[in-house]
């Protein structure tokens, strides 16, 4: 038997109870109020020679701060704390959106002229002024990039099946430890050890593909083993066990089962990390160094990378310095366009390949 | 066989057949691994053996003159500078931005802002350097203007102030921005994982929003931020390509942060002169990428001793 309170008699005394009376702004003041405070830190930078940057920063400082005062007056102080953390953390949002959004303009509006046919049909090889194009370094870029997975993918892969599979105690630990601390070496370190170790077996000034490849392959490794061995920590225990119960061998199971069944996000994982060290450029910086011809042997001499190519048309430009810099600009641009291309192949394989779920 | 075994022996002493099969996997698997810790300590062994020759090499053949210290103690600083400037810069938006993402935005929004922000960390470094060329400095000359007016009378602000602006603070800002996405992804992991039932109590007790992130989420997630934070400490310690295209380096220690001349930093040093070296300056570079590795080994291993010390009695317990 319950009690309806909303319809209960209520006191005619007015009152004030234990609980103050919760006074609180009209739905859409704050809104209006951080609007208004914009407008009038427009009007403020326009008094002192009008500039985008002003009038954003004094706008948002007058907004935040209307709104701030008016519930402090009306709605008490921890409302109004509350109101002023909201504007914050909502102008930090905006704040990291501007250089994104900055870039992204900066490279298409400085990249699309240059992004023609012949960018990716010319090497550079003759050419001292306009035209040319990326055609050598976007090869070069394709295979070493493709020569580190081949080094990094089966060490990375077995890593991560030790550590979910077999791996126990010290060494396990001492692996997933290191392998945490390999993610934060700096890339150029990775090309010094490259270079140090190249230097080493074949003596001095020697520039090869493949040192290339085994500098990425050193920034690689550590994202393959992580993202494997988050994904085949996800396979259900009871597909091992039921292989086992069937008299399946472990490596079997790991090969037929565990993989098979993880291949969707390993596939993501993998492309990710090819994504990651595409646009490497220091480690390249160090080992490959640059030419103007096409070398597509990683085992013979220099090679042109792309982001090695745009760096060096860009801070070495010749005597037509704006061909140069609209090169650089558009071998910037292939390169975004390459990174955001894994990335969203990378969630197409999660997407098509993942494990049927049931019925 | 199985008369010979005893029947008081426990189920678990009972070996699987091992094949081979069996046996090459387990031990391809196992080598993996262990090769990983062989590459890592490979790193550091051929890094000293390359810069050996520099190490004892008399200081008047170290370029600059001055001797090992002379030539990388204001590689080290400026290294520093750049970074503490990045971390300064990047911590509290960063912050800001996993609440947002985690408590403020929209439900449905928030997963694809987590991605937005994340796209900042997939845009190439070297592109990051052309960005903050060609966009960043010169919009932030009349910063270093005023505040060489203003604030002129701290050290880090003496000016005169750059015309170009290709000066430290434009490098810690945009190594600020790139190492946004990984303090932000961590934080935003740990914000989110604050315990649900400190958070309704904390609501249920009258709590505005931001009293329950600070008495239930704030706490929970603190050493997750630091952690994050150092991370991202050790990305901007070693990151190259933007400080070698934007810095105007190459000066002597200084702390002054808006004038044309800066210390360099190691890394962009390297790549900067690494092209064209030879004999003991290449032996000198390299022994400047030793002291860096070292520098952000020791700030890696710190920032996942705190994240695993934090695993200890986190989630469920």
């Amino acid at each position: 038997m319950s009690i309806d309170t909303q319809s209960a008699p209520r006191p005619t005394a007015q009152e004030p109870g234990p609980v103050a009376v919760h006074r609180r702004l009209p739905r859409f003041a704050p809104l209006g109020l951080f609007l208004a405070g914009i407008a009038a830190g427009a009007a403020l930078s326009a008094l002192t020679g009008f500039s985008v940057a002003t009038a954003v920063i004094y706008g948002v400082v007058l907004g935040t701060l209307a709104v701030y005062v008016a519930s402090r007056s009306v709605e008490g102080r921890r409302k109004a704390t509350d109101r002023l953390v909201t504007s914050l953390v909502t102008t930090a949002f905006a704040i990291a959106m501007v250089p994104l959004l900055s870039l992204v303009y900066t490279v298409l509006d400085n990249g699309l002229p240059r992004l023609d046919s012949a960018f990716f049909t010319n090497s550079m090889y003759r050419v001292v002024g306009e035209g040319g194009g990326a055609y050598h370094a976007i090869l070069g870029t394709v295979i070493i990039t493709a020569l580190a997975t081949v080094i990094s993918v089966p060490i990375g892969l077995m890593t991560a099946i030790y550590l979910v599979e077999y791996g126990t105690g010290r060494l396990k630990r001492a692996i997933t430890f290191f392998i945490d601390v390999m993610t934060g070496i700096p890339s150029i370190v990775a090309g010094l050890f490259s270079f140090a170790l190249f230097t080493l077996l074949f003596g001095n000034s020697v520039r090869l593909g493949v040192m290339g490849a085994v500098a990425l392959s050193v920034l690689m490794i550590p994202v393959v083993v992580r993202s494997c061995e988050e994904v085949l920590k996800l396979v259900p225990n009871e597909l091992r066990e039921a292989s086992f119960a069937l008299g399946v061998p472990k490596w079997r199971t790991v090969v037929k089962i565990v993989l098979p069944t993880a291949v969707a996000g390993l596939g993501t994982g993998i492309t990710l990390s090819v994504a990651r060290v595409v646009g490497e450029t220091a480690p390249l910086l160090v080992t490959v160094g640059l030419i103007t011809g096409t070398n597509l042997n990683p085992f013979d001499g220099r090679m042109a990378t792309l982001p090695v190519f745009a760096y060096f048309q860009l801070t070495q430009p010749g005597t037509a310095t704006q061909a140069f810099i609209d090169r650089a600009w558009t071998a910037a641009l292939v390169l975004i366009i390459l990174v955001m291309a894994l990335n969203v192949v990378a969630r197409l394989i999660s997407r098509f390949f993942a494990p049927k779920s049931g019925r | 066989m199985t008369a010979t075994k005893a029947p008081t022996q426990p189920p678990s002493q009972q070996r699987a057949v091992r094949r081979p099969g069996d046996r090459l996997f387990s031990g391809a698997a196992k080598g993996s691994g262990i090769f990983i810790l062989l590459v890592l300590a490979g790193v550091a062994a051929f890094l000293i053996s390359e810069a050996l020759p520099a190490l004892t090499a008399p200081s008047d053949e170290i370029p600059g003159g001055e001797g090992l210290a002379g030539y990388i103690g204001p590689l080290i600083l400026g290294t520093l500078l750049g970074a503490l400037i990045a971390l300064i810069v990047a911590t509290p938006l960063a912050v800001g931005i996993a609440l947002y993402i985690t408590y403020y935005a929209p439900r449905r929004l928030a997963s694809g802002m987590g991605y937005v922000i994340d796209l900042l960390a997939a845009i190439p470094s070297v592109v990051y350097g052309f960005w903050g060329l060609a966009v960043l400095a010169p919009r932030l000359v009349p910063f270093h203007e005023w505040a060489a007016d203003t604030l002129g009378f701290i050290p880090f602000f003496a000016g005169p102030a750059s015309t170009s602006g290709r000066t430290m603070l434009t490098v810690g800002i945009v190594l600020g921005v790139m190492i946004l996405p990984i303090i932000s992804a961590i934080s935003r992991e740990v914000f989110s994982q604050a315990p649900a039932l400190h958070r309704e109590a904390a609501l249920a007790l009258g709590a505005t929003r931001w009293e329950m992130i600070r008495m239930a989420v704030l706490p929970y997630g603190k050493s997750g931020v630091i952690a994050g934070a150092m991370l991202g400490l050790g990305r901007a310690l070693g990151e190259t390509m933007a400080v070698a295209i934007i810095l105007s380096g190459g000066a002597g220690a200084t702390l002054n942060l808006i004038s044309n001349s800066n210390p360099s930093t190691i890394a962009s040093n390297i790549a900067l002169r690494f092209p064209e070296a030879t004999g003991v300056d290449v032996n000198t570079l390299v022994a400047s990428g030793l002291a860096l590795f070292i520098i952000t080994l020791a700030v890696n291993m710190l920032a996942r001793w705190v994240v695993n010390r934090r695993a200890d009695f986190s989630g469920a317990n």
